[in-house]
């Protein structure tokens, strides 16, 4: 089977900054995947390269087996993207910006799926307002509802619940959850680590465009666990675990 | 939130026909102006007929031009005017607008070529241009006699300029960084060459350096060639405007798709 994302000796730099410096790892169908690290680590910089929205220096990514530049309309198809920033069409209603995002992906009669999509997110009653009239919560779901628009295969949340009330952190790792439970592969970067530690099999790090760790949640918890803390078991209480874990890798890599 | 419903599991959807995503992003950069249509259509007609009532009546009494009254000289003249303006300007704002709040990212994100994204702007400027043009027409005809002698190239310039300027205004809009960039384009580059492109005059009233100076503003020829249209009379061949403008418009849009292709100030 090809992986969902395959990703060969990337390395991006902007003028002397290496933000990506020959990363190579595989994500496999169906994986629950975290990509953590610092600030500038260049999580942000490796999913722009996958969405082609950054061009890589040297290096291929490919989606679902599709190169995201030699063969760009088939990735990014595959592809949907939950950007960072709350940005939105001002112009529009909810339903508009989702008709219109169906029409970009070429799906022109795709009212059943918007319609799942913004049940499932609670969205529904906000169909018909403007974007602007929207509370900045209710804008993150317009933004997830656009990335799955075209029910894409492999979905990418960067950093989805930053600033986001815990009552719609919840209810998103929900969704995101099933959506994942029904085949969709997850790729998920976020600071706050018990999200990752509970929600992702495997977990990449990176630190100054570099991988320094990449293994399964248990392994890494295993594995790099500081002298004197005992180990827990993967989602009791385990939040502190790969914050610690987290702390000694990047210490390590200094 | 409430989960509502359940997800169809990846594996049970039958993949739905695909199309081009052209037809989505043109409609969108139509509705986008149409929603907000007082100011990108009726305020500009409004503009162009102010021009017309102001220079009208202090020029009332000025020798005739192609042997009619200067009204009737000056109606195409701001017909194409309104028309270049604001194609320039849909695609110009749009795209500035698109970048600095970032919701470019949506249509960056989406499978669609250099060459849909292109068409689907310029085409989409085009559309306003000429809802503008037609609107300042139909405001202003009422003020003058004007001939209808050559209608093809009335309908080929407008249709030509409009493509070039909505091109042009997709260069600039790419360009620019902030408003600010744009808004010295639009008043330091497309103001004054299409103030000055003969809208309000026969260049042939000029001095001779003036008027030579004219032969290297394509605006010039735009105008030129879509006044032919009406009146049968130009100051240059309109077969050597139409051949300007082309060779601007293919300049123009190799520029513009080769921006597109290596995303320049759009992608990294």
């Amino acid at each position: 089977m090809k992986p969902a994302i395959s990703i060969r000796q990337v390395k991006k730099s902007y003028g002397a900054l290496q933000a990506l410096d020959g990363i190579s790892l595989d994500i496999q169908p169906g994986e629950f995947f975290a990509l953590l690290g610092p600030n500038g680590a260049g999580k942000t910089t490796l999913i722009t390269s996958m969405a082609g929205l950054t061009t890589p220096d040297t290096g291929t990514i490919e989606i679902m087996g599709h190169d995201v530049q030699k063969d760009f309309r088939n990735a990014r198809r595959q592809l949907g993207v939950v950007p960072q920033e709350l940005v939105f069409d001002p112009f529009f209603t909810v339903r508009e910006t989702l008709r219109f995002q169906s029409g970009y992906f070429g799906l022109n009669h795709n009212d059943d799926w918007i319609d799942e999509i913004m049940a499932n997110l609670d969205l529904t009653s906000k169909a018909e307002a403007n974007m602007r009239s929207l509370s900045g919560g209710m804008k993150r779901r317009v933004l997830v509802a656009q990335a799955l628009v075209h029910r894409p295969p492999v979905i990418v949340l960067d950093e989805p619940t930053a600033g986001v009330d815990v009552e719609l952190r919840q209810s998103l790792w929900q969704f995101v959850c099933r959506l994942n439970q029904a085949g969709h592969t997850i790729v998920l970067t976020t600071h706050y680590l018990e999200e990752a530690e509970t929600l992702c099999g495997r977990i990449a790090m990176l630190k100054l465009g570099k991988l320094v760790a990449l293994d399964t949640t248990e392994n890494l918890l295993a594995k790099h666990r500081p002298p004197g803390m005992p180990l827990k078991v993967l989602g009791d209480d385990g939040a502190a675990d790969l914050e610690a874990v987290f702390v000694k890798i990047m210490a390590e890599c200094e | 939130m409430t989960v509502v419903s359940s997800i169809t599991p990846l594996a049970q959807v039958t993949p739905p026909p695909i199309h081009s995503g052209f037809l989505a992003l043109f409609r969108k950069e139509v509705k986008r102006f149409y929603k907000v249509a007082f100011q990108t259509v009726a305020a500009p007609i409004l503009t162009a007929v102010l021009y017309l009532l102001i220079f009208g009546h202090v020029m009332s009494n000025s020798p005739k031009i192609y042997g009619f009254e200067y009204a009737a000289f000056l109606i195409p003249g701001l017909v194409m005017m309104s028309v270049l303006q604001n194609s320039f300007a849909n695609t110009s704002s749009s795209l500035i607008q698109s970048k600095i709040t970032g919701n470019l990212v949506f249509v960056l994100l989406a499978p669609l070529s250099h060459i849909e994204f292109f068409v689907a702007y310029v085409g989409a400027a085009m559309i306003r241009g000429l809802c503008v043009g037609l609107g300042v027409f139909l405001v202003t005809i009422w003020f003058a006699t004007i001939p209808f002698e050559q209608p093809v190239w009335i309908l080929l310039f407008a249709l030509l300029g409009s493509a070039l300027l909505g091109a042009m205004g997709l260069i600039a809009g790419i360009w620019a960084d902030k408003f600010d960039q744009l808004a010295a384009s639009q008043n330091f580059v497309i103001m004054p060459a299409t103030m000055l492109s003969g809208v309000f005059y026969s260049i042939h009233s000029l001095p001779v350096f003036w008027l030579k100076v004219s032969h290297f503003n394509p605006f010039f020829y735009m105008i030129d060639g879509f006044r032919f249209g009406f009146f049968g009379q130009s100051d240059v061949s309109p077969w050597h405007s139409l051949l300007v403008l082309l060779l601007v418009m293919v300049m123009v849009t190799l520029i513009a798709l080769r921006m597109l292709k290596t995303g320049y100030k759009l992608r990294n």
